[in-house]
């Protein structure tokens, strides 16, 4: 209830008088309709997503419609046929959840429009200082290009029922599976989430962490990923199916979790376990752990292309995701659990207090359990680390 | 007299060109586009040389020979064995089923989406899942067993899922041309003359069904070679079939991937291709080496085995497709099911009360899509069978080669082009588009579901219409489209299931807006619920029943006082 009451609190109080061309904005997004590409396979991101579009519809006229991706890639693509076929207003996709290597394209290939996010009324809550978490994605300075929406951060989930201790670092994988073969597993490295599990290896192993953070080049890559390889050739043949498939995503692995196939599965979002057990989909014994050097973490974006038939509405929508209030209902373990981006500095004692109130579950860490955060490599180290990996381990 | 043919012409030009111009100009129009793109020419990217750099990079992808194998493998496997389980099951079963009754049991095979049989198949086959769970008492398993089963990585589960959509489907096909062969004669002549029963099926009556169902098998080649959803959901996945490795191409970040994705499609079109130069090939091959076998005279007695093992793996197949829709059904009303109990712990409605979470609108887009695509075909498929009727012509090899040609052309060879034609063209992302995508695959199957019953509509009927006087228009909405309620509205339950379980023209051609109950199975197969999963899978499944039901159940009630228009009755 009192969510409720700060909303139409900050929406009375959301309008200050300096941001005449914002008014522009809202009226041109009045009756918009916004087509969210958002990939669709989290029930939960998908109610939150249904939840924003009913708020903005109410408060600001601007309707949203989730396009449910299976991946991001494919609304990079979209755009890409678009502007194939000379479309280059009124495209079909309007705003898009993204980040790493689909901005880093996208921002390569001139698909985005911007910068828009230092426009937004509520920029003045996210720390958008050069080198700030939020302005960076991947170590790509963002620019204004995208707009922060939510914190991201690598866990492994486990059944404690099945498992008494799980491995400390990501060394102790090896001899973890080597006395349980065939219980672990990630996800293919073609997708997102398979990335993540070796950038976080290759964090942890690398002899100069440092490196993985400019730009990568072949010599570079071949130093720094040397012990990672030697270390996956040690875990490979203990793994599910002796590492020759990997579960399609971290979906299809935490289903694997659930049907008690594997042990441990991935993900990037600290409050999915407790939210999975609630929803009935992990048992009431599954637990997260992070390995004790801390675990990857990054900043979840959304995105105009730069030919959206509906331009003002998605700014509108990435507007209303910085508010104070909405961040505080997404970081609520009972509808979303993701943490927020806001800088706690910027934000006045009220939302403070509603931000402490949150509800807790036995599932899900609090931000000391999840150690320090380390930043993800340069974009262009995942692209190769994927390469690499498929040119060693596919058939 | 002569004026009812020109009229006739008239009619039927004018059905020819909408065909002409609807259907085989995007085709050729997406097939061209395409083959620029793999050739390196895609403008928007900036790719505007004639090269066969996409082709090289394509070739040194990590994986691509064995995507190639694999593709081979499953479809040709798939194929073959589907045809000698048919075969078998034909010869062991003619005669002792009534046709209707065969019809009834192949329905709900036929009805089905290969995603839905695929997402029910991947939950009874995994370690984790129904088969395994059956046994694990047994075999005192407390953990699923390590075995590879589902994405193995040979293919062997997604021939199995494409066996169980094509054996029904071959069977009804097969059965349908024997009802154009004297069987019962042939095999009692040759069996006086001391054949077995099997061997009188493979050396006299075969040889007389393949001509009739050479094009259906082709078709089937066809798709299984290109199949999307189903190898995704079954299919190996380091490195995948080509037709998914190509969508992954067609999807990846890295726009620079377009190219070889486009120079995959033209491989992939070369490889059906191959696959019908193999099938004439062995056609050829086989018609001499029958002849040969013939003359020899062999009486063989030791068929029979083979025609009973054929029967029971066929059995093995309708009672695994059967159990995997069955276990879709469980699952959307299962709150915990965990390993390794054999029926959910939990029950829920949860997945099915929350039809505001998606699937009420998959649902009606799916319905309206359906309908509007069946209700074009068939429109189109009256007016070039009522054109022929008037024009006294019967249907030139031309004319029968362009009904199947979108059905022999794989999908993501032209898909892909055609997309970036109808953006050109500020066509793409609606309902038309994809209206219009799917009816290239819907049209075809309507017109062959209605064409063989419309020609045996009794002549008698239509000629004592016009000796009463009345014109060719009444005689088409007061004679032959009431008699031939039955077929129609068969032929649109036909249409209706297809267009439901179309994937990629979906997808493709509505930018991905347009949710159907199939794109969204087909996503969520990748999530981890599979509780929601059931729901559409069921609803997708479900849907075509309807139809099916409908068209069994209509003319029951329209017809219930002319008992010459029950089936099986006499006129």
């Amino acid at each position: 209830m009192r969510l409720i009451t700060t909303l139409s609190l900050l929406a009375a109080f959301a309008a200050p008088p300096a941001l005449a061309d914002w008014q522009d904005t809202l009226d041109a997004a009045r009756d918009q309709t916004v087509y969210w590409n958002a990939w669709g396979g989290d029930e939960r991101t998908n109610a939150f997503i249904t939840w924003v579009g009913k708020q903005t519809e109410a408060r600001y006229g601007v309707s949203v419609r989730q396009v449910r991706l299976s991946d991001t890639a494919e609304a990079v693509t979209r755009v890409i046929s678009e502007r194939a076929a000379g479309k280059d207003t009124g495209g079909s996709v309007d705003l898009i959840w993204i980040n790493g290597p689909n901005f880093l394209a996208m921002r390569e290939q001139d698909l985005l429009f911007g910068p828009f996010v230092a426009d937004l009324p509520n920029a003045r809550y996210v720390d958008l200082s050069p080198g700030a978490p939020a302005a960076l994605d991947f170590t790509v300075p963002v620019e204004g290009m995208e707009s922060p929406w939510r914190l991201a951060k690598f866990v492994f989930t486990y059944d404690s029922a099945r498992v008494e201790t799980p491995p400390r670092s990501m060394a102790e994988f090896v001899d973890w599976a080597a006395a349980t073969p065939g219980r672990f597993t990630h996800p293919d490295p073609s997708n997102f989430m398979g990335a993540t599990f070796l950038k976080q290896a290759l964090i942890e192993l690398a002899p100069d962490p440092a490196v993985l953070l400019e730009p990568v080049t072949e010599a570079a890559f071949a130093t720094q990923t040397a012990p990672l390889w030697e270390w996956y050739d040690a875990l490979r043949p203990n793994m599910w199916r002796g590492g020759t498939a990997f579960p399609e995503n971290q979906s299809v692995q935490q289903q694997l979790l659930n049907d008690g196939d594997v042990d441990i599965s991935v993900s990037f979002d600290p409050a999915s376990t407790a939210a999975a057990i609630a929803q009935g989909l992990l048992p009431d014994t599954a637990r997260v752990f992070v390995p004790e050097g801390g675990t990857i973490g990054n900043v979840s974006f959304v995105a105009i292309p730069y030919n959206a038939a509906n331009a003002e509405g998605a700014q509108v929508v990435a507007n209303f995701l910085l508010e104070p209030a909405v961040q505080a209902r997404m970081q609520n373990i009972e509808v979303l659990g993701s943490f927020s981006v806001l800088d706690p500095a910027r934000l006045d004692a009220e939302t403070h207090a509603a931000f402490s109130a949150l509800p807790g579950a036995a599932a899900l860490p609090t931000l000391e359990d999840l150690g320090p955060t380390l930043p993800e490599p340069h974009a262009s180290w995942v692209t190769h680390l994927t390469e690499a990996w498929a040119r060693r381990y596919t058939r | 007299m002569s004026l009812a043919t020109a009229e006739g012409r008239g009619l039927r030009a004018l059905v020819l060109v909408i065909v002409a111009a609807g259907l085989v100009l995007p085709i050729v129009a997406g097939l061209w586009q395409t083959a620029r793109a793999g050739f390196g020419i895609l403008p928007a990217i900036g790719a505007g040389e004639i090269s066969l750099a996409p082709l090289r990079t394509l070739a040194d992808l990590p994986g691509f020979d064995t995507a190639l194998r694999l593709t081979l493998v499953t479809g040709l496997g798939a194929t073959v064995l589907s045809i000698a389980l048919a075969v078998g099951v034909c010869a062991a079963m003619h005669g002792r089923m009534s046709p209707r009754a065969s019809g009834r049991l192949l329905t709900p095979f036929l009805a089905a989406p290969h995603a839905a049989i695929a997402i029910g198949l991947a939950f009874l086959l995994s370690p984790s899942g129904w088969i395994a769970r059956a046994l694990a008492p047994l075999m005192g398993w407390d953990r699923p067993p390590m075995l590879v089963s589902v994405n193995d990585p040979d293919g062997g589960a997604l021939i199995l899922g494409l066996m169980v959509k094509e054996v029904p489907f071959l069977l009804l096909v097969i059965l349908s041309a024997l009802s154009q062969i004297p069987v019962r004669q042939h095999l009692a002549a040759g069996r006086s003359l001391g054949y077995g029963r099997g061997i009188v099926w493979i050396k006299v009556i075969m040889p007389q069904v393949w001509p009739l169902i050479r094009l259906p098998v082709m078709v089937m080649l066809a798709y299984a070679l290109s199949v999307v959803d189903m190898a995704l959901i079954l299919g190996p996945s380091n490195p995948p079939t080509l037709a998914v490795l190509l969508l992954r191409l067609f999807s990846a970040p890295d726009i620079a991937l377009l190219l070889p994705a486009s120079a995959g499609a033209l491989v992939q079109a070369g490889l059906v291709a191959l696959a019908f130069g193999l099938l004439v090939a062995v056609e050829r091959a086989g018609r001499a080496i029958g002849r040969w076998w013939v003359r020899r005279g062999g009486r063989g007695l030791s068929a029979e085995p083979g025609l009973w093992l054929a029967t029971t793996l066929s059995a093995v197949l309708f009672a695994a497709g059967a159990l995997a829709m069955l276990s879709l059904l469980l699952w959307s009303l299962a709150w915990r099911w965990p390993w390794p109990r054999l029926s959910p712990e939990s029950w829920s409605l949860r997945a099915w009360s929350t039809p505001g979470s998606g699937w009420a609108e998959a649902l009606a887009n799916t319905a309206l899509l359906a309908a509007a695509t069946t209700a074009l075909s068939l429109a189109l498929a009256i007016a070039w069978l009522e054109g022929e009727d008037r024009a006294r012509r019967g249907r030139a090899g031309w004319a029968e080669a362009l009904i199947y040609l979108p059905l022999l052309v794989p999908q993501i060879g032209f898909l892909f082009g055609l997309n970036v034609l109808f953006l050109r063209l500020d066509l793409s992302g609606g309902f038309l588009t994809v209206i219009w995508a799917q009816a290239l695959f819907v049209f075809p199957y309507v017109m062959i579901a209605l064409s063989d019953p419309w020609r045996a509509l009794d002549p008698r009927l239509p000629r004592a219409a016009a000796s009463l006087g009345a014109g060719p228009w009444r005689r088409l909405f007061t004679i032959k489209l009431p008699v031939l309620l039955t077929p129609i509205l068969t032929a649109a339950a036909i249409g209706i299931a297809v267009s439901v379980a179309q994937y990629l023209p979906t997808l493709f051609m509505g930018a991905g807006r347009i949710a159907t109950l199939t794109t969204e199975a087909v996503t969520l197969s990748s999530s981890s619920d599979r509780r929601v999963t059931g729901v559409y899978a069921t609803l997708q499944a479900g849907l075509p029943f309807a139809a099916y039901g409908a068209a069994f159940l209509i003319p029951a009630l329209v017809h219930r006082n002319r008992k010459g228009l029950h089936p099986g009755g006499t006129a």
